[in-house]
């Protein structure tokens, strides 16, 4: 259980570790933010008859870095009417919460063969990833709530209205899609038994059929996909930043690096959600070894199913229309809280059908009752409340 | 294929396997997009075959401008050594291009087809004084192409033709003159073709046709009633 860095004690050699462990883990997703910033430039101008950046460095590489350094020495411009601690406060705790979310994403390590995905270092056992808390799963919903924090605080400090409404806008989404994040992510922990990323991880290792998108059918994963994409308040979820209604949601105040960090914590939480997904459900680093040294295979199949995420996000970006806010209240509430609720009761009904050895058609029997009962249940709430709507509206006219 | 279909779309479009997925980015000041044929850009000064200016001061384009940008002064010319053909030339000869909305008015009025407009616009002046082109700026050269000065952005071909195009308030203007040489010879490029048809090849023909038939009627018309008298 946990890290086995921690077993031997606490000397210099630990301490050490930790910090080029997190030193690695944040280079690797400031870089990778740096690249798919331009990454996803480049795709969506291909996906819309355009070339994309193509004038700083090779291929327009370094078009990010460009844009960095200008933010840099832009003004940083303060509204008068704005508050002035928790203005500043606003991006750090948008930031924050991006990076320290990776940090339990194992992006490494074999798994197979009897062994634990562990690797030695100067005489130190660890793991592939920066921190393995016990609590795992519970930290990613823990910082993205308090990443929702980020959005209101920076919409309401900024003393203006159209920040205003797009931080209410946008917590209000945060906090109805996180219900369903979190519903699919129970499926996935009464699978493996274990909170922590790392066992998650381990139970999905070797054949493609142990995998948590297979061993829980799918379903979970389609919601936790679209609840992420909601969460991460892209398109076309991206009514907080709905610049035709909102100028630029809740950080229209924002300029110069304040504002970039609020772009930089957009991405690194693109680059997060779309790791925790294939920790969760792609078996993280899990994979064939092919040819070559053992340890790096792992690290190839992360970084390929990550790719394969994050086009995955700016193909949704370029084909999809932004969702209505009605529309995208009904699809949280009514659409995937309830489905994820259904397939949760399942799949709990099928595994303890599994420990206690019921016969196999009792287990998903008893799961469909439940959940048809649930369903029907639902159907009637929503039809009463459409009802009274119905005649409010009757009376109010 | 319903809510999917569209996924095909753009990914079609990403590797250009649809011709509607062909980049349509120009980038712009390396190449450029072809003009339109009748595009109206800055004015030049044109000159007979044989080198003499055509323009002869009769201040006929200064009156006509909508935005005051022209001012023509005409002299004399030297006996000895005439700048134009006729009595009089364009001593002075300045365009404010600040002012300018190049509505080609000035090409309309002009009875000698002195003033034209070229199809060149990108210009990127550091001052005012820039901005107003003079004589000497606007005279085309001596190979007959207009002058390229420092602030102006064009490439070889770019400034054919210079002399625009058929006026649209001239007599030869009218479809019943299609096909005829309209333009007067110029230094450089000789005389030019005639103007192309208008659009579809049959309907001006027909058109061409109604007029002409209009036209003798009215002659004879005009005629028969001369002969009244």
């Amino acid at each position: 259980m946990g890290d086995p860095l921690f077993n031997n004690g606490f000397d210099l050699g630990v301490v050490l570790i930790v910090l080029v462990k997190s030193l690695i883990g944040f280079t690797f997703v400031m870089v990778g933010v740096i690249f798919m910033i331009w990454f996803e430039r480049k795709v969506i101008a291909d996906m819309q008859n355009r070339i994309g950046p193509n004038r700083a460095g090779p291929f327009g590489l370094l078009q990010t870095l460009a844009d960095g350094i200008k933010l840099i020495f832009k003004e940083d411009l303060r509204p008068d009417r704005a508050d002035p601690l928790v203005f500043r406060l606003a991006p750090y705790l948008s930031v924050a919460p991006a990076f320290l979310t990776f940090c339990i994403v194992p992006i490494g390590g074999v798994f197979t063969s009897g062994q634990d995905g562990s690797v030695h270092l100067f005489g130190h056992t660890t793991y592939l990833q920066v921190a393995d808390p016990p609590i795992g799963v519970l930290f990613l919903l823990a910082m993205s709530s308090i990443g929702v924090y980020g959005v209101m605080l920076a919409g309401w400090s900024s003393g203006s209205k159209y920040p205003l409404l797009g931080a209410v806008r946008a917590s209000a989404q945060m906090v109805s899609y996180e219900a369903a994040l979190g519903l699919s992510v129970v499926t996935v922990i009464l699978m493996t038994g274990s909170l922590s990323t790392h066992d998650i991880v381990a139970t999905q290792a070797g054949r493609f059929l142990d995998w948590n998108l297979v061993t829980t059918a799918v379903v979970p994963f389609v919601i936790f996909s679209i609840a992420a994409c909601a969460e991460l308040n892209r398109p076309p979820f991206d009514l907080v930043e709905a610049e035709q209604e909102l100028v630029g949601g809740f950080h229209t105040e924002y300029s110069s690096i304040r504002f970039g960090m609020f772009y930089l914590a957009e991405f690194m939480n693109t680059i997060t959600m779309s790791a925790i997904i294939v920790t969760l459900f792609l078996g993280g680093p899990s994979g064939p070894v092919l040819f070559g040294p053992q340890q790096i295979w792992p690290l190839v199949w992360f970084t390929l199913k990550l790719l394969g995420f994050l086009f995955g996000f700016v193909w949704l970006r370029a084909t999809l229309p932004r969702f209505r806010y009605d529309q995208l209240m009904d699809l949280g509430w009514k659409g995937l809280i309830p489905a994820s609720l259904v397939w949760l009761i399942l799949v709990a009904v099928i595994r303890v059908g599994n420990d206690q050895d019921w016969p196999r058609v009792v287990g998903p029997l008893v799961g469909l009752g439940v959940a048809g009962a649930v369903f029907l249940l639902l159907l009637g709430a929503l039809r009463t409340s459409a009802t009274r709507r119905h005649d409010e509206a009757e009376v109010g006219s | 294929m319903g809510y999917l279909a569209g996924f095909a779309v753009t990914f079609q479009k990403m590797f250009k396997w649809t011709p509607s997925g062909e980049t349509v980015t120009v980038q712009y000041p390396k190449d450029k997009r072809p003009k339109p044929e009748r595009l109206h850009g800055r004015h030049v000064l044109n000159r007979y075959e044989d080198g003499m200016e055509k323009c002869i001061g009769c201040e006929l384009c200064a009156g006509v401008c909508p935005a005051k940008c022209i001012y023509v002064r005409g002299a004399d010319n030297p006996p000895d050594d005439p700048v134009s053909p006729g009595e009089r030339y364009g001593f002075v000869y300045e365009i404010n291009f600040l002012r300018c909305i190049h509505c080609d008015l000035c090409v309309e009025a002009c009875p000698t087809e002195a003033i034209t407009e070229s199809k060149l616009f990108e210009f990127s002046f550091t001052n005012r004084q820039d901005a107003i082109y003079t004589k000497s700026e606007l005279v085309v050269g001596d190979d007959g192409r207009p002058q390229h000065l420092p602030w102006e952005d064009w490439r070889d071909g770019e400034d054919i033709p210079t002399s625009a195009w058929m006026r649209a308030t001239a007599a030869h203007g009218a479809a019943i003159h299609e096909g005829e040489v309209a333009w007067s010879a110029e230094l450089g490029y000789g005389t030019r073709a005639p103007e192309p048809a208008q659009s579809d090849a049959d309907l001006s023909r027909s058109l061409v046709s109604e007029v002409r038939e209009a036209d003798s009627g009215y002659q004879s018309s005009d005629d028969a009633h001369g002969g009244g008298h």
